[in-house]
């Protein structure tokens, strides 16, 4: 049998999510004793590297009319390769592409899905999911029993295991269907990092005391290559835009290294960066609850600190 | 204009989360449960708008039990119309997707509103298996939500970045932050919200496809450990040495 995994593109480049996708399922295909091939949909290049994460065989379909994303477009065409694959475990990653097709692929194949993965499934007798509930504040086992099985995996919570060797892609044709939705316009931020993909995010909240002080922000970012963000009561009152906004109820992160900057912690802050690996905090609070969730902190005003820090970090740079 | 919002009940933001029957009931001891908050600010929140601006009604929907019916007074509270809860006991996402297209699909809604996940099983599942359940175009993380006519404007986020799409004939959303401000029940709405109509219809027969076996909590985090603000470049070195962060 065979693992099929959806690899994610953009601007016909492979993303971050899902090198990170392909290299799960061929970490469960490995485990499983199946193959694992990867999917791409509409025009994209340089698919043979997904050769170095664990697959093989890469099927390209490269229809024009993938280009612009429409998960219904995309649901039809990975059912259809799924078919001629064979596939009964199909891999997504939890991201913006993965939510959206991931849920309409079960309900077509009236499959058991578990999203938001965090570790490769357990078969030993069964087949049993870890993922993050709560807002990251507890995990979940969970069983699917149905024949297809569906995941999506939590974007940065698995240790990719990167090998030698280059994936032969294999063109399929399918047939699009016409759907009621139209791309209108894709506008990236193209000069900043994204947030959910970032390795480092430099993140600030009220202590900052206004929009104008973001500047030393910008650049601590800026020094060490990270996405910035903000916490709610922030873009809440307009000194950030809304997509900054990580928490519960904004978006929630998994970066390498989070740095919180004049951010209290509340816990439905916390809650959206609890997966981060490293925390940093830099609060004058020494009683600010974010302590308490930090691997490394300063009590201290951000507006020494900082500018410091983006000196020091110039000069280890420079080192 | 018919819209349909589909709400969720969920745990306080703020409550304590722990498990009880050997890790494998979510303990609802002293716990306040609330609209699910993407469901009820950003969803039920457009919803209305629209329905301010262009006239219609806005239902809310519900899966669950009676113990469901406070927090469906509070969106009627906040000003949906009227209320609908499917009397069934919730399994997992695939199972409320199809008590819902069920009763979706006799009903003819312009368009069916749901928030982007709920803060409590973080699924992100149920309106994409609506869509595909009533073959309907899916929209999700949608940050903005304009109608002319029988065509929607939807801006949703991407990786880095924002998409805008149109959308002819009825739809499905997942709302995100941006999409709306939450508003908070006025005593007038709190008081009309008694004796707006909350129907309760049967379920249909589903199985579940997945079934939660346990919960865990993540390991306790080791203490914080402390840099001097005099002291900074140690804070670099520590990230660049210790932790292998930068």
């Amino acid at each position: 049998m065979s693992i099929l995994i959806y690899a994610d593109t953009s601007n016909g480049a492979l993303t971050k999510n899902a090198f990170e996708a392909v290299n799960y399922g061929a970490q469960l295909a490995q485990k499983t004793g199946d193959v694992a091939v990867a999917v791409v949909t509409g025009s994209a290049s340089g698919l043979e590297e997904l050769g170095k994460y664990g697959v093989n065989k890469v099927i390209h379909v490269a229809d024009a009319g993938l280009d612009n994303f429409d998960p219904q477009k995309v649901t039809h065409v990975i059912n259809e390769v799924a078919n001629a694959q064979g596939a009964k475990t199909i891999i997504f990653s939890h991201d913006y592409a993965g939510k959206s097709v991931a849920p309409r692929l079960a309900a077509k194949l009236d499959a058991g899905l578990v999203t938001g993965a965090v570790a490769i499934p357990n078969t030993d007798g069964g087949f049993v999911v870890k993922k993050a509930v709560f807002s990251g504040k507890a995990f979940a086992n969970v069983e699917i029993s149905s024949d297809v099985k569906i995941i999506s995996v939590l974007p940065n919570s698995i240790e990719k295991q990167i090998g030698e060797g280059s994936a032969s892609v294999e063109n399929m044709s399918v047939d699009v269907p016409s759907t009621g939705l139209t791309v209108k316009e894709v506008r990236k931020e193209s000069t900043e990092l994204s947030l959910t993909e970032a390795d480092i995010v430099v993140s600030a909240g009220r202590g900052l005391k206004g929009p104008e002080n973001w500047g030393m922000i910008e650049e601590l970012a800026h020094e060490l290559g990270a996405a910035t963000a903000c916490s709610r009561p922030v873009a809440d009152i307009g000194w950030r835009p809304h997509h900054e906004h990580v928490g519960q109820t904004g978006i929630a992160i998994r970066p390498n290294l989070y740095f919180a900057i004049g951010i209290s912690g509340a816990i439905q802050h916390l809650a959206g960066v609890n997966g981060s690996k490293v925390i940093v905090v830099i609060n004058t609070d020494a009683e600010a609850p974010f302590f308490k969730a930090a691997d490394y902190g300063i009590v201290g005003d951000a507006f020494e600190v900082v500018p410091k820090l983006i000196e020091a970090v110039k000069k280890l740079k420079a080192s | 204009m018919k819209i349909l919002v589909c709400i969720s009940k969920a745990p306080d933001t703020t409550a304590k989360i722990a498990f009880t029957d050997g890790n494998t009931k979510f303990d609802e001891n002293g716990v306040q449960f609330i609209v699910n908050p993407y469901d009820e600010w950003y969803a039920l929140v457009r919803g209305l708008e629209l329905k301010e601006a262009n006239g219609g009604t806005v239902t809310v929907l519900n899966v669950g039990g009676a113990e469901n019916d406070p927090v469906i007074r509070k969106a009627l509270a906040i000003g949906a119309d009227d209320a609908v809860r499917i009397d069934a006991s919730t399994t997992d996402a695939l199972s409320v997707a199809k008590q819902i297209a069920a009763y979706a699909k006799e009903q003819s809604y312009d368009m069916i509103l749901c928030g982007k996940e709920t803060i409590d099983y973080n699924g992100s599942q149920v309106a994409g298996m609506v869509a595909e359940l009533m073959n309907l175009p899916y929209v999700s993380l949608a940050t903005k939500l304009d109608v002319n006519g029988s065509t929607a404007t939807i801006e949703r986020d991407v990786e880095g970045g924002v998409e805008v799409v149109e959308v002819s004939g009825a739809f499905v959303l997942s709302a995100a932050k941006g999409m709306a401000e939450a508003r908070i029940p006025n005593m007038r709405g709190i008081m009309a919200a008694r004796t707006k109509p909350l129907a309760v219809v049967p379920a249909i027969e589903t199985s579940a496809k997945t079934s939660i076996k346990s919960f865990e909590l993540p390991p306790a985090k080791s203490a914080c450990k402390l840099v001097d603000a005099a002291n900074v470049e140690e804070l670099v070195n520590l990230l660049h040495n210790e932790a292998k962060a930068i």
